[in-house]
């Protein structure tokens, strides 16, 4: 099946109602409750690997699947690949690094499989995002306060690794390119910078999809940009999809989506967390909870596609899909021709 | 509908970081002093610089490390990256480094067609691929443009090009290059003139564009006449800008007010950037001799008090309001008194205190105005901010102020601008502020009153429905038996309303407090060991005295509420306004701020700063007038920016619905279907001929038309006031504020003129001038929910939702009905040109039945929403 046909015939359900994205992987991960040799499997590896979960698309395929098809059992259009950390810098901290090709690889077709069974089973198309974390480098903060022009990586070394994850991704047979929780807005540039490389590479059409992460109750992320001014800094790339992940509970998510649900004229993909993390650090929120507050949002017409990040549960989607269904997908507006620019603050020139 | 076009911006960037135009940021990145380089950046940004751009070009310097270094560095500081970034340069392989490092959305300046049309596409892909705008030289394999044609020719084919390769118009900057003129060369004299007309055809010829220039250029001869420059760019942008012209790199600091440079060098400037004669060059140089130095001799007169002993130069600066030098002038006290052995609370409880009193007296004799207070109470804060620091290293459990005040606005209520303004006046005196800001729960209020000791409560609110919180907040302080005195302000509180309604409510003292001039005397004997006890008991007696006199006296007499209808207003059916000629929902989302200006009624802004006076007779008054001319110049210059820069958006909406009348409610036909708004009647017994008056009585029972409205111009008012908030400085924060309600009410008033000239269109050919509007000569009337003609705030959410206020308009309601933002108007129209405004004032138990019912609520909602009407 070719990409041109994943994108027009997910802009043409996306028309018709909203789409269901899945859920948090680690969450499901931990109910297995796998230890070391789970994770390292028959690999030689140097270091203690539990924790690696993108490397459990290796190790143990089997779990991965079983995630992506209780997602898809749940209702889910479209489901992220296993490989948040699939970079070479990301993988360093598991001594993987020379992993990263092989690891994407499996986590694309995984998910393919997974989706090509659920489609085989009732005839609905379901799509792959190769979903593409921020690292955990950044290039807009200066870990040493002493120097605060001091970067611990530059963007050439950081866009090429991502520019690696993205061609195993593609290869791997994804539909689309999901580069998510930017905390760091100079990283999610170079990340998309690198998809649009690989997609030109590969010869073969890979939507690239964004998603930012509040890190403050200002509406911030980590690099400090404001929902619009993300959206401005990235907008040049044409993202099929532009939305908000993580940090918050559907409830204090809600008014970044109002703001970003006026401005961008793409698709809208929400995936928050199941509320706020307790004080051992675990999410309480019951299904039926976040699907309700969901359900606000698209009584508001703020999202085209939404689905669940940490906490959340088959379960969560199961029941936002419930929530959601017969919802009116919110119209993507036309904006007015004028010059976007941002800083940390979006600006507006008039023409 | 034109008022909802884009206002034509013109853009200031900052041109101080760049070593080619700045000696001395040049001399701190030649040294390598970056620390220093970076408060260059962040002085433009504060001086208003909306870009920033940076140049690194120098010879002697490794350009693409220096622009990565202070590129990188600049992204640490929130207050300086806000702002885009013009990546400037004229090497390429510089800018590609620059684009690596800049996060938002840049400018990179400049690329041009210099070296060919392919590196040219190259360099234009690359921009887009990095997600950047581009400033185009008007440069092309043959040389700069120069004259006006050429400037056009290369701009448009430049156009051409880009557009071909998909490269977003509006992301296109045009630079026609900017010549030095009145150079004594003769085929420089019409260089102006040729950037001027190319600007307007490019504009025409490529649309979605922008024009920029560097200013600096074009007065190139007068090198070291800061004045004459100054002049010609101000000219010149005079010119420049209504052809189109929207960003210029310059000096925002330096660029005068057209209208008060000196008129011979304005003349003389125009006759030159307009080419007029041949002899204009020649005159402006004979003339920049008489301005040489003048600028340097007017500031030293001026800095005349910077030579003063730095005790005299803390006071002059507080009394006059100049922050410039205070944070060192605080240094250098404070080092003065540690040299002697003293510590630095010192510095505030001697000469800063000394200052402030004089600020204190000036204001309590009426010398001194609120503005000038709050701009002192600015430059106090920030001596004070500086010396926290060296006071928190040193902590003294037993230092305390004059006392320590907690204050809110009620659970409810949005609106701050007096409880701010009593805040600064009782910082200003010495008194330690808790501000737990708006809609604050009584829970809160009286945890930290509990957990600061503090000395008394101080609350705040605006809307009616506050006076009701300020009860219950009353009586959850009895109810934790607590003995703090409360203080009450706002606009709605009154001294009866306290003495009967929340005095009894709480056995402690309770104070109301009329304006900001009493909030420091009522606050100083309230922790005066010896004044207190006579206060409080005086206030005590006083409202006693008004509760008896209110007992005794009885009230006017009220009718039945029957008897009321039977001797309603009746209006002449035949001068009943014809059909609208637009019904339905009209959305304004982006209604243009610079068309709004000119409505402003400005009597209530003096007001809001308890100025009293009418405008524009207050500019004059003998004893108000200067500062009331101080403060309408801040205005006007705070209200140039937020109109240009785009602080804020107005968003509005109107609705003309039919309707008919049924007994004094109005049923209308709305989109949603039918609605019913009971609307209330004047009981009191009335003369002869006067009519029981309900806004009812102006709509037929035969069809007729009501409208609708909702405005604000409060959105994006916030991150303003984070920014002022962060650097102290109350009085922007109170000003905007105060502009924000003044352009909400202007709203509120052309919309209405919109509705009666064309929407409705009973009044097509009204003609009124800004004054007429503000004594409503016209016809019709927009009452507002929670006004005296229809007092219950409760109808606002039922008028929102007929309106779809909230998606067209986003004003949001709290539970109190009151607006966010609270700059912000909704009412109704009544065309019948009978229709007046009243006050429905007090009501009887039976009419509050019949309301309840009509309403469908019961009998107790119904009593707390019109509480006020209410014996």
């Amino acid at each position: 099946m070719s990409a041109i046909d994943a994108e027009a015939l997910f802009r043409q359900r996306a028309a018709e109602r909203i789409l269901i994205f899945d859920g948090g992987y680690g969450t499901s991960i931990q109910k297995y409750g796998l230890t070391e040799a789970d994770y390292r499997g028959a690999l030689d590896l140097a270091k203690d690997q539990k924790g690696n979960n993108d490397l459990l698309c290796l190790t143990r395929p089997d779990i991965v699947k079983a995630i992506h098809t209780a997602y898809l059992d749940a209702g889910a259009d479209m489901i992220e690949t296993n490989s948040f950390s699939g970079t070479r810098i990301a993988m360093a901290d598991y001594g993987a690094e020379h992993l990263v090709r092989e690891l994407n690889l499996a986590a694309a077709r995984l998910a393919r499989e997974a989706c090509d069974e659920a489609e085989a089973k009732d005839g609905l198309r379901r799509f792959v995002a190769g979903a593409i974390g921020p690292t955990n480098k950044t290039l807009s903060i200066s870990p040493d306060v002493n120097d605060p022009a001091y970067r611990e990586i530059d963007y050439d070394t950081l866009k090429d690794q991502y520019r690696e994850q993205c061609a195993a991704l593609i290869e791997g047979g994804v539909d689309f390119l999901l580069v998510e929780t930017c905390f760091d807005t100079l990283n999610a540039k170079a990340a998309g910078l690198a998809a649009r490389e690989a997609e030109a590479a590969a010869g073969r059409k890979v939507p690239l999809m964004m998603s930012f992460t509040i890190t403050d109750m200002s509406g911030r992320n980590l690099s400090g940009h404001t929902v619009a001014a993300f959206w401005y800094s990235l907008r040049h790339l044409k993202p099929l999809t532009i939305g908000v992940n993580c940090a918050f509970g559907a409830d204090l998510l809600r008014p970044y989506l109002g703001e970003l649900s006026k401005i961008a004229d793409t698709l809208i993909l929400a995936y928050p967390n199941a509320g706020l993390p307790n004080e051992l650090g675990q999410y309480d929120e019951l299904p039926e909870r976040t699907a309700e507050l969901i359900r606000e949002w698209t009584n508001e017409k703020l999202v085209n596609i939404v689905g669940g990040c940490c906490g959340t549960t088959p379960s969560h989607i199961a029941a936002i899909a419930k929530a959601v269904a017969g919802a009116p997908p919110r119209p993507i507006p036309e904006l007015p021709v004028v010059t976007r620019l941002a800083g940390l603050d979006p600006m507006h020139i008039a023409a | 509908m034109t008022a909802t076009q884009p206002t034509a911006t013109f853009i200031n960037v900052g041109e101080r970081t760049n070593v080619t135009g700045s000696a001395r940021f040049k001399k701190l990145i030649m040294a390598g002093d970056y620390a220093a380089a970076v408060e260059i950046a962040r002085q433009q940004v504060e001086n208003g610089a909306q870009i920033v751009d940076v140049n690194m070009d120098e010879g002697l310097l490794d350009s693409e490390a220096a622009m990565v270094q202070f590129l990188k560095l600049i992204t640490a500081e929130p207050d300086i990256a806000r702002v885009p970034v013009m990546i400037d340069s004229s090497k390429w392989s510089i800018i590609e480094a620059g684009l690596k490092c800049v996060s938002g959305k840049p400018i990179v300046n400049s690329i041009s067609m210099k070296e060919g049309v392919e590196p040219f596409l190259e360099q234009a892909r690359k921009c887009m691929a990095y997600g950047a705008a581009v400033v185009v030289m008007a440069f092309d394999e043959v040389g700069q443009a120069d004259t006006r044609d050429r400037k056009i020719e290369i701009c448009e084919r430049a156009y051409t090009l880009l557009t071909g390769i998909g490269f977003p118009p509006e992301d296109i900057i045009f630079d026609p290059n900017i010549f030095a003129v009145a150079t004594g060369i003769e085929e420089h004299d019409n260089y102006a003139v040729d950037f001027i007309e190319a600007t307007r055809e490019i504009k025409r010829r490529c649309p979605h564009v922008h024009i920029s220039g560097g200013l600096s250029n074009l007065s190139f001869s007068f090198r070291g006449n800061e004045v004459v420059r100054r002049a010609m760019h101000s000219v010149f942008l005079y010119h420049a800008i209504p052809a189109g012209m929207d960003m210029a790199i310059v000096n925002a600091g330096q660029l005068d007010v057209y209208d008060t440079i000196d008129p011979v060098l304005r003349t003389a400037c125009e006759d030159v950037i307009l080419n007029t004669d041949p002899g204009a060059g020649e005159r402006l140089v004979e003339l920049a001799e008489k301005f040489k130095g003048t600028d340097a001799a007017a500031e030293k007169a001026a800095e005349e008090w910077r030579s003063w002993p730095v005790i005299k130069r803390l006071e002059h600066a507080l009394v006059k309001g100049i922050d410039a030098h205070v944070v060192a002038d605080t240094e250098e006290m404070r080092l003065e008194i540690a040299a002697r052995g003293g510590r630095p609370i010192e510095v505030i409880e001697g000469p800063l205190m000394q200052g402030m009193n004089v600020v204190g007296d000036l204001f309590g004799s009426g010398k001194m105005f609120l503005p000038q207070v709050v701009k002192s109470a600015r430059v106090m804060k920030q001596a004070v901010a500086h010396l926290f620091p060296f006071i928190e290293a040193e902590k003294d459990e037993n230092a305390k102020g004059k006392g320590r005040i907690v204050m809110a606005t009620v659970k409810g209520d949005v609106h701050d601008i007096g409880k701010n303004i009593v805040g600064v006046v009782l910082q200003c005196n010495g008194f330690e502020v808790i501000d737990l800001g708006v809609m604050v729960p009584w829970a809160e209020i009286l945890k930290a009153a509990n957990e600061n000791h503090v000395d008394m409560i101080g609350l705040s609110g605006l809307i009616t429905p506050s006076l009701d919180e300020m009860v219950t907040v009353a009586e959850e302080m009895q109810r934790a038996n607590m003995n703090l005195p409360l203080l009450i302000g706002g606009a709605t509180t009154s001294r009866v309303h306290t003495a009967l309604r929340i005095d009894p409510a709480y056995k402690g003292p309770v104070v109301h407090v009329l304006d900001a001039s009493r909030a420091v005397g009522v606050a100083t004997a309230l922790v005066s060991d010896t004044q207190k006890n006579g206060f409080v008991s005086q206030t005590a007696e006083e409202y006693e005295k008004i509760r008896e006199s209110r007992a005794n006296k009885g009230h006017s007499a009220l009718i039945p509420i029957e008897e009321a209808r039977a001797n309603g207003f009746v209006i002449d059916e035949a001068l009943k306004p014809a059909a609208p000629a637009q019904p339905g929902i009209h959305v304004y989302p982006d209604w243009d701020l610079a068309d709004l200006r000119d409505y402003i009624d400005w009597t209530p802004f003096f007001r809001a700063w308890e100025l009293a006076g009418n405008y524009p007779a207050i500019l004059d008054d003998a004893i108000v007038g200067e500062s009331a001319r101080g403060l309408f110049a801040d205005a006007q210059a705070m209200l140039d920016r937020i109109i240009a820069e785009k602080w804020l958006t107005a968003s509005g909406v109107a609705a003309l619905w039919p309707c008919r009348r049924e007994g004094d409610d109005v049923l209308i036909t709305t989109e949603k279907g039918e609605v019913r708004m009971p609307f209330l009647r004047q009981q009191i017994a009335k003369r002869e001929g006067r009519a029981n008056m309900c806004l009812a009585d102006f709509i037929s029972p035969d069809g007729d038309w009501i409208g609708g409205f909702a405005v604000t111009a409060g959105h994006g008012i916030d991150e303003h006031l984070a920014r002022f908030k962060a650097t102290h400085d109350d009085y922007s924060d109170i000003l905007l504020k105060a502009l924000a309600d003044r352009l909400a009410e202007a709203f509120a008033e052309r919309l209405h003129h919109h509705v009666r000239t064309a929407l409705w269109g009973y009044a097509p050919d009204e003609q009124l001038t800004n004054e007429a509007l503000i004594k409503e000569q016209y016809r019709g009337i927009r009452p507002a929910p929670g006004y005296p003609a229809c007092p219950d705030h409760s109808q606002k959410p039922v008028l929102f939702d007929m309106l779809g206020a909230g998606e067209a308009t986003g004003i949001v309601l709290t539970d109190h009905f009151a607006m966010v933002p609270t700059a912000a108007v909704s009412g109704f129209y009544f065309g019948h040109p009978q229709a007046e405004y009243f006050g429905v004032a007090r009501i009887g138990r039976d009419q509050l039945e019949d309301y309840a019912a009509r309403r469908g609520v019961d009998i107790l909602t119904a009593e707390r929403w019109l509480r006020p009407n209410l014996d």
